[in-house]
Formats: structure tokens, C-alpha cells, sequence
């Protein structure tokens, strides 16, 4: 004989290994539960007839047991599947619980709407794009940044681009922007004998590997640039080109000036604006140097 | 009891190590005393290192005397000459890489010589630094945009952009509020490199940086040496426009180091200067102690020197991966991908 009261009783009062006690609720963790809730009512144990709703991979199936069968356990449970479609899963409950105990109809209607709920909102968001979180081990972390400082000091930067700057010039690169006769300057003011000057400007071309391809892709722009006309008339740059390396074997001359820090920023600023022929004109020349 | 039988074991040249063992510095207990000990072996070969320079120096010397070469320097082992062969290093005379360069995703860029088009954005969450950032890079750049990045789809993103016509896309990834991934997507069909990004300094924090002016900057390419670097040289070249204003004076480099992609942005000048050099040694002249003294150690030459100031920020590149394609971590071809095991060897380097 069926006695539920008597283990309703005993589960309650005494233990149930699916009671979950938190401070407002009891809740119940047993999977056939319908509300969730720890009560007489929707205890699967303490009610002989009980109906659920249950999801597996996408589908949702509707569960019954009732007394006749509750002898073996086996065959306690019937499992009926229910319709995609939302209202027909609906006349389904209706049509399997039709004698059934209203709260129980009412309670399994209400987990089918969840549950619809929940998986259409699981289908969207399988569509969007999701974040990749990635670890960043700490060991990794630290080895990376350990190399990275070693790796800056073994670049040394500087020089390494002053380098290649002064290669693209000597190879022409900037064709007749800048006037240093390099070879020729090249003079040894105190030795008698000297190394030919093609020397030094070997020691300058045996340096890093840079891709040479890189700089043919800029001399082949150099061309390009040269024959782009910057909309002024010629003769007026080479005017002030002259007149601007004067001025500047004059500052070179100037002994008596001392050159400090500061004076020596002014000047390069000097040069530097200079040589930008877009905006001086010649008279402003002689107010910008001193 | 036990030592005595020990001892009774060995023979005599074990005996001897272990007395001598027993007299080495890390067997004496007392710290003060045990130091000293150290630091007379640390003198010991210092003064031993000096002789062997010293005995060196004078070889060489009397060989360059003698009119014969010298005997060679040891040239000290670096991680960079020590670096393991790799057999994708490009050649320069190398064909299949000439007309591979001419098929490939930039030969369009180069050929065509049109100004290339840049789009910047942020991952979904951008907070001020990146967002200043991004307004350097943009001051870097020339002719970029910045767009902020709503909710959109990356691939949307792309789409959006080959309609506008952009021809790369950078997407400055962040985490905890400091930009760290830069995503960099050439468009039409271009390959898509994703960079771990470090060392980010900003103009301002630079001691004794200049303004950049909006000259075309010339592009620095150092120290590519493999097929993937000279392809990721050329992701960074399509990004700047193919005709650099010399007269502007303004370089931006990127320089390859171990894999790791240093960013500077200079302006620079050319000077000459006067500069001190050591004296070369003549060979028969001037052979005497006297003379020798007598004859000038530093020699002055009028050279020319490139001085650079550094405007703009500085970061550091790690290349992550490169797919060929545009976006798709799906279903994308992927090139290269760094995985940990490439980290094991110190002396091995893709770039």
C-alpha cells in the first residue's frame, strides 16, 4: 500500500538527500522535481502521481508515474515527447494530464514556458560570436617581458637606424636634398699616411642585415618623389639652398660663439626650419639666425 | 670508525680529490672567511685575464710589426650570431620570393602607389589609454580614421570597410583598461596578423620629444630576415604610403630584435661632425718606443653623423599569428601560430 503520507513525513522531519536548506527556502535538487521547491505537494517521492517536464539535448520530454507501476522502479517513469511547437506541447500536456491534479497541470505548463524560453534564448546566442578569453600564465608573462628587455639593449636602436639612415644616404637614396660631398670630407688632419676613404665607408655598409629589398622599394620611390613637382620654381630653392650654406659654414666657423646645449637645439631648429623651403622666405633668413 | 674504513678503501688518487674537495671555499663554514677566499679567487682571475690580454696585445702588435697579420680575435658569441640556421631566410637574389612579391596580397600597394587607407578601432570595451593610444597613432599614420566600435561583428567591421574603401584595419585590443593585442587586417583579401603589444610609451612621457610634422614619413625596415618577416615587412610597409617626403626628415622604424618588433617614430638630420678616431696602426713606420709615443694616438675626421629626436610613441610587436585572409579564427588558413613549444630554444627566432 502506498503510504505517502508516511514518507513525506520521514523525508521532511527526519532526512531527504535532495533537500537543499538555505536561509529563506528549502529547495529540492531531485531531477524530477517540477517546481524545485522542497513541499508536499512537488515532492516526486512523497506523491505517487507526479508528472515533469525534462530536457535532453534540445528536446524537452514529458515524464509521468502513477501507483499502478510504482513497484518497479524500472518502469515507474513514462516519458512522452513533446512537440516543437510551443502551443501544440501545450494541448499535449493537456490531453496526457487531463484528470490530473490542477496544481501539477499548472506547475508542468509553467516549466514548458521556461524551458522553451531558455533553449530559444541558448539558440540565439550559439549564432553570435563569443569573446575568447585566454590565459596569460604567469611564468610565460614574465619570461616574454624578461626577453623583450634583453632584446631592446641587444637592438640598440639608435645607432641601428642612425646606421641605415646614413647608408640610404651615402647609396643616394635622397638624391641632391643634402650636399655632403661625403668621400671628400672624409680627410685625416693628422696622420700622414692614410686609409683610402673607401675604407670608412665600408666599415659603415658591414653593419646589421637589413633587407635590401626594403631599400630598393625606396630608392624606386625616390624617383617618383624627384619627379613630382612641388608647385615651386626651381631657381628660388637653389637660391636659398646657396644662401642657407653660407650661413651655415659661417656657424661652423664661429668659434667664439660658445655652443651649448641650448645654442646647439637652436641652431639644428634653425636648420631644420630652413630647410623646409615651403614657408621662409629669404629676407627672414638673417632674423632667424641670431 | 666508519671514515677509517673508508679510508682503507680508496686509493690514492681518490684520496687526493676528496683532500683537495675538502679545501675548496664552499666547505668552509665561516662566511667571513669563506668571502675571502672568493674574492682572492675572483683576483686571481681577474689578474690571470689581464695577462692574457696583455700577452695578446703585444703578439698582435709585433706580428703588425713584422708586416704579418695579426693572429685573429676571438669574436665573442652573441645570441644573435649564435641564432639557429633557419632555412626560410630570404635571399635577396632570391626568385621565387621576387615573383612571389609580385603576386601577392601587397604588389597592388606597391605597384600602384595609391595612398592607403587606414581604419582603427578597439575591441568592445575602450577606456582612456588606449584611446590615447590610438589619437598617437593616428598622429603616426597618415590618412587614418578612427571609428568607435559599437557592437559589431568583426567581420561585419570588415565588410563595412571594404565598402568604404579602407585598405588596412587595426583593432587594439585591450584588457584590464591597457591596450595589449593589435589586430592588423589588410583588406581586400589581405592577410590578417595578430601582434601582442607591449612597452607602449607615449609622446609625452618621452624626455625631449619632438611634434612630428605631416611629411610623408620613410619607412625602416631592419632585420627581417625570414620569408614570415619579410611578409610581415611588407604588412607594415602597405600601411604607409609609398612616396616619403625626404625634406620632411621623418622616419618611422620598425625593428626586428629575437622576434620582438620595435616601433620608433624620429625626426631626423643629417651634420657633419668633427669626430676623434683611433689612429691606424702603420705598418715598418715609426716602430720605436719613442716615436711611437710621440706619433698621435686619435686621429680627427670630419664625418657625417644622423642624429634623431623621437616624437610619437614607441611599442613593442610580438607576432601571435598570421592568417592568410582576412578574419576568421574559424575557419581561417593560419600561416604561422606561435605556439609554446617555439619558446624552448633560445637561440631560435621566425622573423
Amino acid at each position: 500500500m502506498q503510504s505517502d503520507e508516511v514518507v513525506w513525513q520521514v523525508i521532511n522531519h527526519v532526512h531527504c538527500s535532495f533537500k537543499a536548506k538555505m536561509q529563506t527556502q528549502n529547495f529540492c535538487r531531485n531531477e524530477y522535481n517540477v517546481t524545485g521547491l522542497c513541499n508536499r505537494s512537488s515532492c516526486p517521492l512523497a506523491n505517487s502521481r507526479y508528472s515533469t517536464i525534462r530536457e535532453i539535448d534540445g528536446t524537452l520530454y514529458l515524464y509521468m508515474k502513477s501507483i499502478e507501476r510504482s513497484h518497479s522502479p524500472k518502469d515507474l517513469w513514462e516519458r512522452v515527447k513533446l512537440p516543437r511547437n510551443y502551443g501544440k506541447a501545450l494541448e499535449t500536456i493537456d490531453k496526457h494530464l487531463e484528470h490530473w491534479p490542477k496544481f501539477l497541470v499548472h506547475k508542468n505548463k509553467q516549466r514548458l514556458t521556461k524551458m522553451t524560453q531558455y533553449l530559444i534564448r541558448m539558440r540565439k546566442l550559439a549564432l553570435k560570436t563569443k569573446r575568447k578569453l585566454v590565459t596569460m600564465p604567469a611564468k610565460e608573462v614574465k619570461r616574454e617581458k624578461r626577453r623583450e628587455a634583453k632584446a631592446l639593449t641587444a637592438a640598440v636602436l639608435d645607432k641601428s637606424i642612425e646606421k641605415e639612415l646614413l647608408q640610404r644616404l651615402q647609396s643616394g637614396t635622397y638624391g641632391d636634398i643634402y650636399n655632403f660631398p661625403v668621400k671628400e670630407y672624409e680627410k685625416v688632419l693628422a696622420m700622414e699616411e692614410m686609409e683610402p676613404a673607401g675604407e670608412e665607408s665600408e666599415e659603415e655598409e658591414e653593419t646589421t642585415e637589413n633587407n635590401p629589398m626594403m631599400n630598393q622599394m625606396h630608392l624606386r620611390t625616390r624617383t617618383c618623389n624627384q619627379a613630382v613637382n612641388r608647385g615651386r620654381p626651381p631657381s628660388r630653392s637653389r637660391f636659398l639652398r646657396r644662401e642657407v650654406k653660407l650661413i651655415l659654414r659661417q656657424l661652423a666657423e664661429r668659434k667664439d660663439v660658445p655652443m651649448s646645449r641650448s645654442s646647439m637645439k637652436r641652431s639644428v631648429r634653425c636648420r631644420m626650419r630652413i630647410f623646409d623651403f615651403c614657408n621662409i622666405l629669404p629676407t627672414r633668413l638673417c632674423t632667424i639666425l641670431y | 670508525m666508519g671514515k677509517r674504513m673508508r679510508d682503507d678503501e680508496e686509493d690514492a688518487g681518490e684520496v687526493a680529490l676528496r683532500k683537495a674537495g675538502m679545501k675548496l671555499p664552499s666547505n668552509i663554514k665561516n662566511k667571513h672567511k669563506r668571502s675571502a677566499e672568493y674574492a682572492k679567487v675572483r683576483a686571481e682571475k681577474i689578474k690571470e685575464k689581464k695577462q692574457r690580454i696583455k700577452a695578446r696585445d703585444t703578439a698582435e702588435r709585433q706580428a703588425v710589426e713584422l708586416g704579418e697579420t695579426p693572429p685573429p680575435r676571438q669574436v665573442p658569441k652573441t645570441i644573435e650570431n649564435t641564432r639557429e640556421a633557419d632555412e626560410t631566410v630570404a635571399q635577396p637574389d632570391d626568385e621565387e620570393l621576387q615573383v612571389d612579391d609580385g603576386v601577392d596580397e601587397f604588389s597592388g600597394h606597391f605597384a600602384r602607389a595609391q595612398m592607403p587607407k587606414l581604419l582603427i578601432t578597439t575591441s568592445q570595451e575602450c577606456s582612456s589609454p588606449t584611446r590615447k593610444f590610438i589619437k598617437e597613432l593616428l598622429t603616426v599614420i597618415p590618412n587614418a580614421t578612427f571609428y568607435k566600435r559599437g557592437s559589431y561583428d568583426l567581420k561585419q567591421i570588415v565588410k563595412f570597410a571594404k565598402n568604404r574603401d579602407f585598405t588596412t584595419m587595426f583593432v587594439v585590443n585591450e584588457n584590464r583598461k591597457q591596450p595589449n593585442g593589435l589586430l592588423m587586417i589588410a583588406l581586400p583579401e589581405g592577410p590578417t596578423a595578430h601582434f601582442k603589444l607591449s612597452s607602449i610609451k607615449l609622446s609625452k612621457k618621452i624626455k625631449g620629444h619632438g611634434k612630428p610634422t605631416s611629411h610623408m614619413p620613410e619607412l625602416l625596415l631592419n632585420n627581417f630576415t625570414t620569408r614570415l618577416g619579410h611578409r610581415v615587412g611588407r604588412l607594415f610597409a602597405s600601411v604607409f604610403p609609398q612616396d616619403p617626403q625626404f625634406r620632411g626628415r621623418r622616419a618611422v622604424t620598425f625593428h626586428n630584435q629575437r622576434d620582438f618588433i620595435f616601433f620608433r617614430h624620429h625626426r631626423y638630420i643629417f651634420e657633419e661632425k668633427e669626430i676623434k678616431e683611433l689612429a691606424p696602426v702603420t705598418i715598418g713606420v715609426n716602430s720605436d718606443k719613442k716615436s711611437r709615443k710621440a706619433a698621435p694616438k686619435t686621429v680627427k675626421k670630419n664625418a657625417v653623423v644622423a642624429r634623431l629626436q623621437e616624437c610619437g610613441p614607441r611599442f613593442t610587436l610580438k607576432l601571435q599569428s598570421l592568417q592568410s585572409g582576412t578574419f576568421d579564427s574559424k575557419y581561417g588558413e593560419y600561416e604561422w601560430v606561435h605556439k609554446p613549444d617555439m619558446d624552448t630554444s633560445r637561440r631560435r627566432f621566425f622573423l
